[in-house]
């Protein structure tokens, strides 16, 4: 998919730069030659990147095509067999009682992504400026940042059930009786206040390996110029980090947006208010309707390609960008012999 | 403009293809073969089933194997949570392997399982049933067809608080909501007790709601699927069950955080002495009575058939059975295995080691068992006026219907009638076939 015209185009560019400075020196048979090298050289990973990518998602699209024979015969035995029922399975989703569930999941999903994300980028940001600083026991302080984060989800889902059931620390530390771990507005929260508990340390960890980069002069030199720790944090730290901290906001996004395990431990499955569209995929799998469920997948795929596709446009989360900034400035500014060398 | 980042674009696929990947291939074509006649084979075998807790089942396995070198059986454990061993099985059945012979299965699989045609149908002729309870037996039969022998069997039970009803001045467990009610308000007289719960059954989203509806339809003398296999809740019994539940919870005579408590924190509930009568499954009565301080009510409860609307309730029935795989190797074996585990004297064994209920009647009334299960006859006939969950090929959806409509009445979502409508309609297009 992507994937594999992705990485052809990387190759062809990788192989385009070099053609036209070999070519000003008059060698084409050569540059044929190198790019069928560079084919050669990529092919393995090429082969990889099918299997077990290109391979699964489209075996899962051809599954969401079929469905499973489902009706019994006169003794009882359900008639076998796989037959081709063409979208049906996708027409299903937005029809009926099936239509309300799946608006509910999207609902949901959507819901948990935003407030999670957002809330973890901020709290995340802050764990990584507290870590950046250098004070005595800031090694445990790191360590114990992580813990969250190295926990199994469905045994923190299991600690904060303890936490929310009705007699549990939640609500004797509030001094209330909610019912977090009932179907309704309560298990949302108590959802995303788990969720950001163990995911913040992500966030954290990578913005950190991005302070780290941040040369200690430029805010020397900020300081000498009289700039509030406001102003540095502005416009030298985030400007400065906004290249990790948008790879790590990516990479949550993406992942809150197939949650299953931490709603599914929390608070159970077939709970409306809770309920993600891979739980709906889990439950039709669950019920032998194969089909609906990788119809389910299928959506949620596309959804969680346009929301990655839409933030890395918007906000130009640039995973490699640094490498191809270079490469442009070098071929901006200094054309000749250098180019060369850049271009192999 | 190609400002995708190209290893960006490749994570991304990654990510996404990742989660497709999970949802494996089915193309299901099942055997031809399940009829009695096919039990051929004699060789080493798998046993599968949920976690050994107590490790007893390995000491009956070694038993076997000491006297059947040849026949040799091996466990396979599969998780705790039933939903994933149901899984595992369904996995092991869809791709034909023979690496299960013995499936350990929950009551309420048998008519999903032998309609997909997983199970190998057995020889009534060759299984002694004659001495096991009747309502269990039926759990392991598909339109009268034996698939699985009853291992094992559950039912629930009316825990009491014997010393609060004592000073309350009744000497009698109640047969009826009402004795349960009144019986309740003269304990909530007793300066000890004011802020205790009267009664809890489970009522929380999950296997337990349907299971509560099971009774309480039942005992209003309803059923959720009808004889005929279509759904019935739209008659009046139905009607009157779900709103014992509906009433119970909105009266608070149960706890408000009952819609939030499973099997194990409605335990607790009752240990911690909050609690005058509560439905639970005989497992409690132990755990309950152990005098290390975990439980309040030691030697303070005692258990009684469940009440129903004008007189005594109906029970729904748990258990286990034990099957044989369509795709197994030594069937043979496979039966004598069966025959070996449901036995008198494994079920003896092994209920002295898990308390869990054995199947076979007699034990019910053996005076050394009673001694040490004191609630043994009260399970008895719990079991034998028991109704099994609704028998469907869909067991999944049907659940997860009928926890809905049970759900939504419960917490005053939706009006009793409106839930058992909407139940009627989904259950009708849940069981059309059948």
């Amino acid at each position: 998919m992507t994937t594999t015209h992705d990485e052809r185009s990387a190759a062809a560019h990788a192989a385009a730069g070099a053609p036209r400075t070999r070519k000003a020196r008059g060698g084409g048979g050569a540059a044929r030659g190198e790019r069928r090298l560079a084919a050669l050289l990529l092919s393995p990973t090429l082969l990889v990147l099918a299997l077990v990518i290109g391979y699964p998602v489209l075996a899962g699209f051809r599954e969401s095509l079929y469905a499973r024979g489902e009706g019994l015969d006169e003794n009882g035995f359900v008639v076998e067999g796989t037959r081709f029922v063409g979208l049906d399975n996708y027409t299903a989703i937005f029809s009926g009682d099936a239509a309300d569930a799946f608006w509910n999941a999207f609902g949901n999903t959507t819901f948990f992504t935003f407030t999670t994300v957002i809330l973890e980028t901020v709290i995340g940001v802050g764990m990584a400026l507290i870590m950046h600083q250098a004070f005595r026991g800031r090694a445990f302080v790191r360590a114990s940042i992580l813990v969250p984060w190295a926990i199994p989800t469905a045994i923190s889902g299991l600690l904060w059930r303890w936490i929310f059931q009705a007699d549990g620390a939640a609500n004797a530390v509030l001094r209330q009786q909610i019912l977090w771990t009932a179907d309704g507005f309560p298990a949302k929260l108590a959802v995303i206040i788990a969720e950001v508990w163990k995911t913040s340390p992500f966030i954290g960890l990578l913005v950190l390996a991005g302070l780290q980069m941040i040369p200690k002069d430029v805010y020397e030199a900020a300081r000498v110029d009289g700039a509030s720790a406001w102003q540095q944090f502005r416009s030298i730290t985030l400007p400065l980090v906004k290249p990790a901290l948008l790879v790590a906001v990516l990479f949550r996004m993406l992942d809150v947006l197939r949650m299953f395990d931490l709603p599914a431990v929390l608070i159970g499955v077939n709970q409306d208010s809770v309920e993600t569209l891979t739980m709906i995929a889990w439950f039709e799998a669950s019920n032998l309707r194969y089909g609906s469920a990788a119809a389910y997948a299928t959506i949620l795929f596309g959804y969680i390609a346009l929301i990655a596709y839409l933030f890395v446009k918007l906000l130009g989360a640039d995973i490699i960008g640094e490498a191809r900034e270079q490469t442009k400035r070098a071929k901006r500014r200094k054309p000749g012999p250098k180019r060369k060398a850049v271009a192999s | 403009m190609r400002r995708i980042p190209r290893i960006g674009g490749a994570v991304v696929g990654a990510v996404l293809a990742l989660s497709l990947a999970g949802c494996g291939g089915d193309d299901g074509d099942g055997a031809s073969g399940t009829s009695a006649a096919d039990l051929q084979g004699r060789g080493p075998i798998t046993f599968v089933t949920g976690k050994d807790r107590s490790g007893n089942l390995q000491k009956q396995v070694d038993g076997w194997n000491a006297e059947h070198p040849d026949e040799k059986v091996r466990i396979i454990e599969l998780p705790d949570e039933p939903n994933e061993q149901r899984q595992q099985m369904i996995q092991n059945a869809t791709t034909k392997s023979d690496a299960y012979t013995v499936l350990n299965l929950d009551v309420v699989w048998t008519a999903e399982f032998a309609a997909n045609r997983w199970l190998t149908e057995l020889p009534k002729d060759k299984i002694d049933l004659s001495k096991m309870l009747p309502a269990t037996i039926k759990t392991g039969q598909y339109r009268d067809r034996l698939y699985a022998v009853p291992s094992t069997s559950d039912a629930g039970m009316l825990y009491y608080r014997e010393d609060l009803l004592e000073k309350a001045g009744i000497s009698e467990p109640p047969k009826t909501y009402q004795q349960m009610w009144d019986a309740c308000e003269k304990v909530k007289d007793l300066d000890e007790a004011k802020d205790i719960d009267c009664f809890f059954t489970e009522v929380n989203k999950s296997e337990s709601m349907t299971i509560s509806m099971v009774e309480a339809i039942g005992s209003a003398g309803g059923a959720i699927i009808g004889p005929d296999g279509k759904p019935a809740v739209n008659t009046p019994q139905a009607k009157q069950g779900l709103e014992f539940l509906v009433k119970a919870y909105a009266d608070g005579r149960m706890p408000k955080s009952a819609i939030t408590l499973d099997t194990e924190g409605g335990r607790r509930y009752f240990q911690d002495g909050k609690l005058v009568f509560q439905r639970q499954w005989p497992y409690q009565y132990s755990l309950a009575n152990e005098d290390d301080g975990s439980s309040k009510v030691a030697g303070k409860f005692a258990v009684a058939p469940l009440p129903g609307p004008d007189g005594p309730g109906v029970s729904n029935l748990g258990g286990h059975n034990l099957a044989i795989s369509a795709f197994a190797k030594n069937k043979a074996t496979g039966l004598d295995f069966i025959r070996y585990l449901t036995g008198a004297q494994a079920q003896r064994d092994n209920l002295l080691a898990t308390s869990q209920a054995p199947t076979i009647a007699a034990l019910y009334d053996d005076p050394e068992l009673v001694k040490k299960f004191p609630y043994l006859p009260v399970l008895k006939s719990a079991i034998e006026s028991a109704t099994p969950r609704p028998v469907a090929v869909k067991y999944g959806d049907v659940t997860a219907a009928i926890q809905e409509a049970g759900y939504s009445a419960v917490t005053g979502d939706a009006p009793v009638d409106k839930a058992l409508a909407d139940l009627q309609g989904k259950l009708g297009t849940l069981t059309a076939q059948q």
